[in-house]
């Protein structure tokens, strides 16, 4: 990934501008449609979010906004326990995301860079732990975690999504270490860095970008999670669980809230990140 | 300033034995390169020298210090690589600056050596760059700078010119030696290609199957090869090696007699095709052309003596056409004598 983007300023993009014109309809047509395919819906969701009860049910839809007002998502997030909801997925993705990286990135590392017995049957056993569903482990997971005290904790919820999310954790970042030269860590040890110093001064900014890829997928897969969060709370529901709780008995301009609501902070979260998607060096593996 | 002792080191990597005991002594300020064929074990030595592996049996020692068991960065030295390894995130600057950093240098003293050192590789005028905006000659300055810039007792060099193209590393060999020259660091140089040992460096480790076969100065690796390895690697074109049979003391080709190194029969007569003068009276080793390449300074022959292959070279304005015969005369003292079953060279003190 990064090393096609890090060439693209300095081949790529002269040429771009030589495209025959028939090759650079195409392209732009393709853009087009990819982007209506991903915009188009958040925008209809956004529309029905902010236009309230009337705007729902006007027909035929306008496209262009009108009487906009925040009132409906206030008023939604005035429901009782969505705003308590939030918070939750806020605190369990953000944990999961936490998890993840920690436990994940050394694994990846390991596998990376040192050679050891049974290194190919660890890597499959790390992809194995998805191979059990969840709806079979939910039952012994919510009677342990009632004995335990963790059942209906956010803490709870994100033990669970970041075993969700390690084996993408590991594998992601065990790809990204292979493709930074061991020479640099090499050239860092000699020249006086112990092992960890050479990662934190000389891996570890050029593994950012691939980090915060992992982080992203990390993210977004504790905050669209449902069942797990569902099961293993009560009261202090994650948004997602909660939602499917109390939406289908919402009028549909509520429903439309939510689903802005869920939709937003993971495109923040990418948003936030996106910098770090690219590689900002110009080069992370050569 | 240090020495370096390699003392009886062996490196095993599973059942394979990379490095069969091996010993070599680098004076302070010394140059040696170590040249070998891939997988020779030339790079495994460098890299056990600076700590990044671990041998399986032997000592290293520099300045008298036995370093066997230390770290890489205990050990007082610096390492230039073949692919370079300046890190992408860091400015020219920074790159050249980072073993003073590690070591703590104040921020003035910190400027004044990388700054000295970027004027010695002349790189001086693209510090605030980052290294992807560099060419790959460029690069290889910067991580020679960053080497030098710590003012290591002993600098280690991996095949550092391997990666750049003919001509740029033509030029960077000269500016090297120039340069290290001034530091006078002990250098140890891992390459397989001969001339830049021989241009490099005061001696030349020659290596093989994990193995050193003979240490010299250039001069005396490239006359005197101690074994037929040495001969058939170093000089280009290679060393000629002859089947001949020793009877007393004398061996025949063709219609003369040439004076061997007596101890054993079957021996190889090593010539070295520079050595050999065609002769004008028509009297010498027979040698049949059998094809002229004209290389502007010189003629190189292709051809047989008693029917083996041989390669000879002749002035530019030697009239010699493919299928002729001639007649070779060479200085009996510039002849190599190997003995066909060790494969070592005999008959010299």
């Amino acid at each position: 990934m990064t090393t096609s983007l890090s060439q693209a300023p300095a081949s790529g993009a002269p040429r771009a501008y030589m495209l025959p014109s028939a090759r650079r309809f195409l392209l732009w047509t393709g853009l087009v449609a990819l982007l209506a395919w991903v915009l188009v819906p958040i925008y209809f969701v956004a529309l029905g979010a902010f236009g309230g009860r009337t705007g729902v049910f006007r027909w035929p839809k306008s496209i262009w906004p009108s009487d906009l007002s925040v009132a409906p998502m206030m008023q939604f997030l005035n429901i009782e326990g969505v705003f308590n909801a939030l918070m939750n997925s806020f605190i369990a993705a953000g944990l999961t995301v936490v998890f993840s990286i920690l436990l994940g990135a050394p694994a990846g590392y390991a596998l990376a860079r040192y050679t050891f017995r049974g290194q190919n049957a660890y890597r499959l056993l790390v992809l194995l732990t998805r191979a059990f569903p969840l709806a079979i482990l939910a039952l012994p997971l919510t009677v342990s975690f009632i004995r335990i005290g963790l059942y209906d904790t956010p803490f709870g919820v994100s033990l669970i999504h970041t075993v969700l999310a390690l084996p993408f954790a590991a594998l992601v970042t065990q790809s990204l270490f292979m493709g930074i030269p061991r020479e640099y860590e090499e050239a860092a040890w000699v020249f006086g860095c112990t092992r960890f110093q050479a990662f934190v001064k000389v891996v570890l900014p050029l593994a950012l970008p691939g980090l915060a890829a992992t982080a992203i997928f990390a993210f977004v897969i504790s905050w669209n999670e449902v069942f797990a969060a569902s099961i293993l709370t009560v009261r202090e529901r994650t948004l997602t669980a909660y939602l499917l709780k109390i939406l289908s008995e919402s009028p549909l301009h509520y429903r439309f809230a939510g689903g802005f609501i869920l939709i937003i902070p993971s495109v923040l979260f990418i948003f936030a990140v996106r910098r770090y998607l690219f590689a900002v060096w110009g080069i992370a593996s050569k | 300033m240090a020495d370096i002792v390699i003392d009886h080191v062996v490196k095993d990597f599973g059942t394979f034995q990379a490095l069969q005991d091996v010993s070599l002594v680098v004076e302070d300020g010394e140059f040696v390169a170590l040249l070998g064929p891939s997988g020779c074990g030339k790079t495994t030595l460098l890299r056990i020298i600076a700590g990044l592996e671990t041998q399986t049996a032997g000592r290293v020692v520099i300045g008298g210090r036995d370093v066997s068991g230390l770290t890489p960065r205990k050990r007082g030295l610096a390492m230039v690589f073949q692919n370079y390894a300046v890190f992408p995130h860091m400015t020219v600057f920074e790159n050249v600056a980072f073993g003073l950093r590690m070591q703590k240098a104040s921020t003035a003293d910190v400027k004044r050596k990388v700054e000295r050192a970027a004027a010695l590789l002349h790189i001086d005028s693209y510090l605030d760059r980052y290294p992807a905006k560099l060419s790959g000659g460029q690069r290889q300055r910067v991580a020679v700078a960053r080497a030098l810039a710590v003012e290591p007792a002993v600098l280690l060099m991996d095949e550092p010119l391997s990666n750049l193209d003919a001509l740029l590393r033509l030029e960077m060999r000269t500016e090297l030696k120039a340069v290290l020259r001034e530091a006078g660091t002990t250098t140890i140089y891992v390459t397989h290609d001969q001339t830049e040992a021989m241009g490099l460096a005061d001696r030349i480790a020659v290596m093989y199957g994990g193995k050193i076969e003979q240490i010299g100065s250039p001069l005396e690796i490239y006359a005197t090869p101690a074994t037929r390895f040495v001969g058939g690697f170093i000089g280009s074109p290679p060393m000629n090696f002859i089947k001949v049979r020793c009877e007393q003391g004398i061996v025949r080709i063709g219609n003369i007699t040439l004076p061997c190194p007596a101890g054993c029969e079957d021996m190889e007569l090593g010539l070295r095709g520079e050595d050999a003068m065609i002769a004008a009276d028509g009297s010498g080793i027979p040698f049949d052309v059998r094809v002229v390449e004209p290389m502007g300074s010189h003629l190189l022959l292709t051809g047989s003596i008693n029917g083996q292959l041989a390669r000879i070279v002749a002035p530019p304005t030697a009239t010699i056409n493919a299928g002729e015969r001639v007649a070779l005369k060479a200085d009996p003292s510039r002849l190599t004598w190997i003995d066909s079953n060790t494969g070592r060279a005999v008959g010299r003190a």
